[in-house]
């Protein structure tokens, strides 16, 4: 394996300037980031940082590692061909919303669907920021924005369930200014063999400020959100006092020591549960009936598209007589004059 | 027995089998060719088969055919007409009657020339009469009821056995032309393995035409095509589209670099894509991509990564793919795409011949984005292309777009393989380890080539992308000044490529009267047309490009000695257009088909003939 060298987060910032708006959630992202790949462990060299367009996919060029700056929604593209090519390099995708979801709509579905083992890190801020503040495929339906002065007539997409109903192996989500958490969200994407996607709320001072405001602003965060993790009882709130039962088919949000309700009831997660049904449900809880889900939703192991490329490839070259071109061009129907 | 008939000695025969989609007659045609390249004969093939898989049967939309050319010389076309047509329908007779030589021979399948089918062809009366009282030899083999007889007694239900009607008319045309039959006996026993009665079926079938024909009276004759002159060595039947992903894996092996190729189907160029898929013996990694922007993109990331990546399609599929083109561009990574051209506009006819996606390869870009483009002449040397346009990618960190066209791309004849130890190495500029500062944009100052430095190497990190980069530091710019520098740096460097380009050859005298100028897979019918008229003591002269954007250098000193230049393509005049704007000064004419048919070597023997009164 490779040398496990001591970096530090500063090893991996570019001498290029920030240029994100002051205030976005993107500064913290890149920081989240960074202390991650110090703790890893793996050389520098290897990472591999791939985008698309969008102000977030701006992201590699503040990045002292290798990394592609591509066009509008590609990035998965792009950095499938990569890995693909060379699995042996860490690779991680920057995506925004409409960057993924849009114009790459087709793109990220697919790149989950072979499970390419990449980090691909979607920021959600609902909107488009870098050509200034249109809706996106992740707008609420009704929200005003400059192509939509009425509100949108349009239903949005939610990540999480597209992750899974695209046979995603791996879901998590993350608030933007969460750093340490975050941070341990994006190691566990890391080492998950197989595409993961975390979903970041993150957000846009200038053209969608306060998006997320209702669930992750620090007095009701405790309240409004839930953060899930493997094993662990499904319990939340300031007072650790609420948590997660099933009710029939679906999940109710009940107050422990009331209407009965023990720690016992409690649900605990299962995030390596190959079935996505409670994955579903769990990724799309929504304030104000549920608690917003964060954290790793579903990690369930399965194999790589590099890796059965390679097996094919040498359990193929075992078999064939063919070792170079000069053999095969001289196999079959030939003939000497 | 069949010697007792006469022996007519022939230089070149054109063979057209033809029948419903479903008949077999490609599998017929390529029979024949493979058999009798393998006697040594020179082969030319054009296989024509319409868009939908199944057309309704027994109507003109639906037939299928495949003309074959071979000869005890070199031969460059498929032929313009047929001596020998089979036809195993009437829409089959109604396609291709115009394509019968007269004098010729017509076999056709007398079984299905009902009343019903003629009328579904659009016959109002039965043609053979009309047929024998011309000039023609029509021989009429009641096909279905003599295999019936054949293989009655395996056991076949009726399907099975209807599908051997075609080697029962390949097996006429092997008596015809006095081909041994144990090379498709062979074909058979290995297709069908695991089938013992379907190669039996076949093989009675196959024996049974070759009986009838022997015995029939009509065919009083047996032909003899001497072998070619043809220079030693090993020999096999390619097509365009094999011999494309060939030279792009002997490109790779040649650089000693990993294939990647990122392609979504499209006609004619899956083939490609097949080629390459089944060559994991190779390592090569074929990625089928969700569409053909993910096909390139794949690509461009697997070139980032250090592969030799490369990405086929057609002109649909490249309209698709330009943004991506312009990404390489800018991020100056090594890139082949190729472009099997097909008749256009939008889906037009998508299984025929055209080349009309010339300028959207030349200049079909958004900003100042040059790549290269060259082009391929024959079904055989798409292999000899596929190599250059690697050898250009990689060693001048530069997309190239390789053009084919549906012509070249099933169209097959015999080839010489070469050895991989006569073919030129490839040596792209990777950066070496041991160097100590690494700027991206630092360019060769005779190339102006970037070095290349790929992830995973220490010390070396960088990042591209679609940003306009600083000079040497590969930085985002937005300076004024850097731009213009770049986008000429980017120009310039696509310009020197041509230095490695040799001038085309002109073949006939260096001045004169007319010069014919052509590109790509038209070498054939123009090389052809030419020389017949040469022999005949006309004074024209043909020069051929397949290095396109950029041209060679010096070109205007090969123009300037002629009277006439005809520019003959199958558009309406890009490249004659794009000349003009290059190589300014002359008056090109133009000579044009857009029908998705290759040139007939009659028609452009006229065009140049007229030029030649005219004066
Ligand atoms: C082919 C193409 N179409 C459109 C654009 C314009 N464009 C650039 S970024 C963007 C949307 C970005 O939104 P998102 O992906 O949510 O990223 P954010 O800027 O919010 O981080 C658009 C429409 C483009 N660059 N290329
Ligand atoms: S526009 Fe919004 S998303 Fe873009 S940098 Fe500014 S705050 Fe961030």
């Amino acid at each position: 394996m490779a040398e496990v060298n001591k970096l530090t987060p500063k090893d991996f910032k570019s001498d290029q300037e920030v240029r994100w708006c002051p205030g976005c959630g993107d500064h913290a992202i890149l920081n989240a980031v960074q202390r991650t790949m110090a703790n890893l462990g793996i050389p520098r060299e290897k990472f591999a940082v791939v985008s698309g367009i969008g102000c977030s996919s701006r992201f590699p060029y503040y990045m002292n590692t290798y990394g592609f700056h591509g066009i509008h929604g590609r990035g998965a593209a792009i950095a499938s061909g990569l890995k693909v090519a060379n699995p042996d390099l860490s690779v991680w995708q920057i995506t925004g919303d409409g960057d993924a979801m849009a114009i790459g709509g087709n793109h990220f579905i697919h790149v989950i669907r072979r499970n390419i083992d990449m980090n691909l890190l979607l920021f959600n801020n609902e909107i488009y920021g870098l050509t200034k503040g249109q809706y996106s495929p992740t707008s609420q339906l009704g929200a005003k924005s400059k192509t939509s002065p009425f509100g949108t007539v349009e239903n949005p997409f939610h990540p999480g369930e597209l992750v899974i109903g695209a046979q995603g192996h791996f879901f998590a989500r993350a608030i933007d200014n969460q750093v340490k958490v975050t941070t341990e969200i994006f190691e566990q994407a890391a080492r998950f063999k197989g595409t993961s996607v975390v979903e970041i709320l993150q957000n846009c001072v200038i053209f969608n400020d306060a998006i997320h405001e209702d669930i992750v602003s620090r007095d009701v965060r405790d309240d409004r959100t839930i953060l899930l993790k493997h094993g662990e009882k499904m319990i939340f709130g300031k007072e650790k006092d609420k948590g997660l039962v099933r009710d029939g088919l679906k999940l109710k949000v009940v107050t422990i020591g009331k209407d009965g309700y023990t720690i016992e009831d409690i649900l605990t997660h299962d995030a390596h549960e190959a079935n996505p049904g409670m994955h579903l449900m769990l990724a799309n809880m929504r304030y104000p009936d549920f608690p917003v889900a964060l954290g790793v939703i579903r990690a369930v192991p399965a194999a790589t598209y590099e890796e059965r490329l390679d097996q094919q490839i040498s359990e193929v070259q075992k078999q064939s007589k063919i070792k170079n071109m000069d053999d095969l061009m001289r196999t079959g129907d030939t003939w000497e004059v | 027995m069949a010697t007792t008939k006469k022996k007519i000695e022939k230089e070149e025969v054109v063979i057209r089998f033809s029948g419903d989609s479903g008949d077999g007659m490609q599998m017929t045609g390529t029979q024949f060719s493979n058999t009798t390249a393998l006697l040594g004969n020179d082969v030319s093939t054009f296989p024509d088969y319409p868009a939908e898989i199944r057309a309704p049967q027994g109507t003109v939309g639906g037939v299928s055919g495949f003309q074959l050319h071979f000869g005890n010389a070199k031969v460059h076309t498929p032929g313009d007409y047929c001596d020998v047509l089979v036809a195993m329908n009437p829409a089959a007779l109604k396609a291709n009657q115009r394509w019968v030589k007269n004098g010729g021979t017509i076999i056709v399948n007398i079984d299905s020339f009902s009343e019903k089918n003629l009328k579904k062809a659009g016959f109002d009366e039965n043609p053979l009469p009309a047929f024998k009282k011309g000039d023609y030899n029509v021989i009429e083999a009641p096909i279905q009821t003599l295999i019936h007889e054949a293989v009655k007694d395996l056991g076949l239900d009726m399907k099975s056995i209807e599908r051997t009607k075609n080697m029962f008319a390949l097996g006429i045309t092997y008596w015809l032309f006095n081909r041994p039959l144990n090379h498709t006996e062979t074909f058979f026993e290995q297709k069908f393995a695991k089938k013992p009665e379907i190669i039996e079926a076949n093989i009675l079938a196959l024996h049974a035409g070759y009986n009838y024909a022997n015995t029939v009276e009509a065919l009083s004759s047996h032909y003899v095509v001497k072998k070619a002159e043809l220079e030693k060595g090993v020999y096999r039947n390619i097509n365009g589209n094999t011999a494309t992903a060939w030279g792009l894996i002997a490109a790779a092996e040649k650089a000693k670099m990993p294939l990647f190729c990122g392609s979504y189907p499209i006609t004619p160029a899956s083939e490609i894509l097949h080629e390459l898929s089944a060559r994991r013996d190779l390592g090569v990694k074929t990625f089928q991509a969700e569409d053909e922007i993910g096909g390139i993109t794949t690509a461009i990331g697997a070139s980032f990564a250090g592969n030799f990546a490369v990405t086929t399609t057609s002109g649909p599929g490249l309209a698709l793919k330009t943004e991506a083109v312009g990404l390489a561009v800018i991020a100056e990574l090594p890139l082949v795409i190729v472009d099997v051209q097909r008749g256009g506009p939008s889906t037009g006819l998508p299984t025929k011949t055209e080349q009309s996606d010339l300028l959207q390869a030349i200049y079909g870009r958004h900003g100042e984005s040059p790549a290269v483009v060259i082009a391929a002449s024959s079904p055989s040397n798409c292999f000899q292309y596929a190599f250059e346009a690697g050898r250009i990618a990689l060693e001048h960190m530069v997309p190239v777009i390789l053009l084919t066209d549906g012509f070249l791309a099933n169209g097959s004849e015999p080839w010489r393989v070469p050895e991989m130890s006569s073919l030129p190495a490839i040596k792209a500029p990777f950066v070496e380890p041991s160097e100590k500062e690494y700027l991206p944009y630092e360019r060769d100052p005779e190339t102006l080539t970037r070095k290349w430095a790929v992830p995973g190497m220490k010390g070396f990190e960088h990042r591209v992308g679609g940003l306009e980069k600083m000079d040497k530091t590969g930085n985002v710019s937005y300076v004024p000044e850097n731009h213009q520098l770049m986008s000429e740096y980017r120009q310039e460097k696509v310009n020197k490529v041509a230095d490695d380009f040799p001038l085309p050859y002109v073949e006939g005298a260096d001045e004169g009267e007319l010069l014919v100028i052509g590109w790509g897979g038209t070498y054939g019918h123009l090389h052809t047309a030419v020389t017949e008229l040469q022999e005949e003591g006309k004074k024209l002269s043909f020069v051929h490009f397949n290095y396109i954007y950029p041209l060679p250098k010096g070109v205007e000193k090969i123009f300037e000695k002629f009277d006439n230049l005809l520019v003959c393509e199958l558009n309406l005049g890009q490249f004659a257009d794009y000349l003009s704007i290059k190589v300014p000064g002359y008056k090109y004419q133009k000579y044009n088909k857009v029908q998705g048919l290759p040139f007939t070597v009659d028609e452009l023997k006229n065009a140049f003939n007229k030029i030649l009164e005219d004066k």
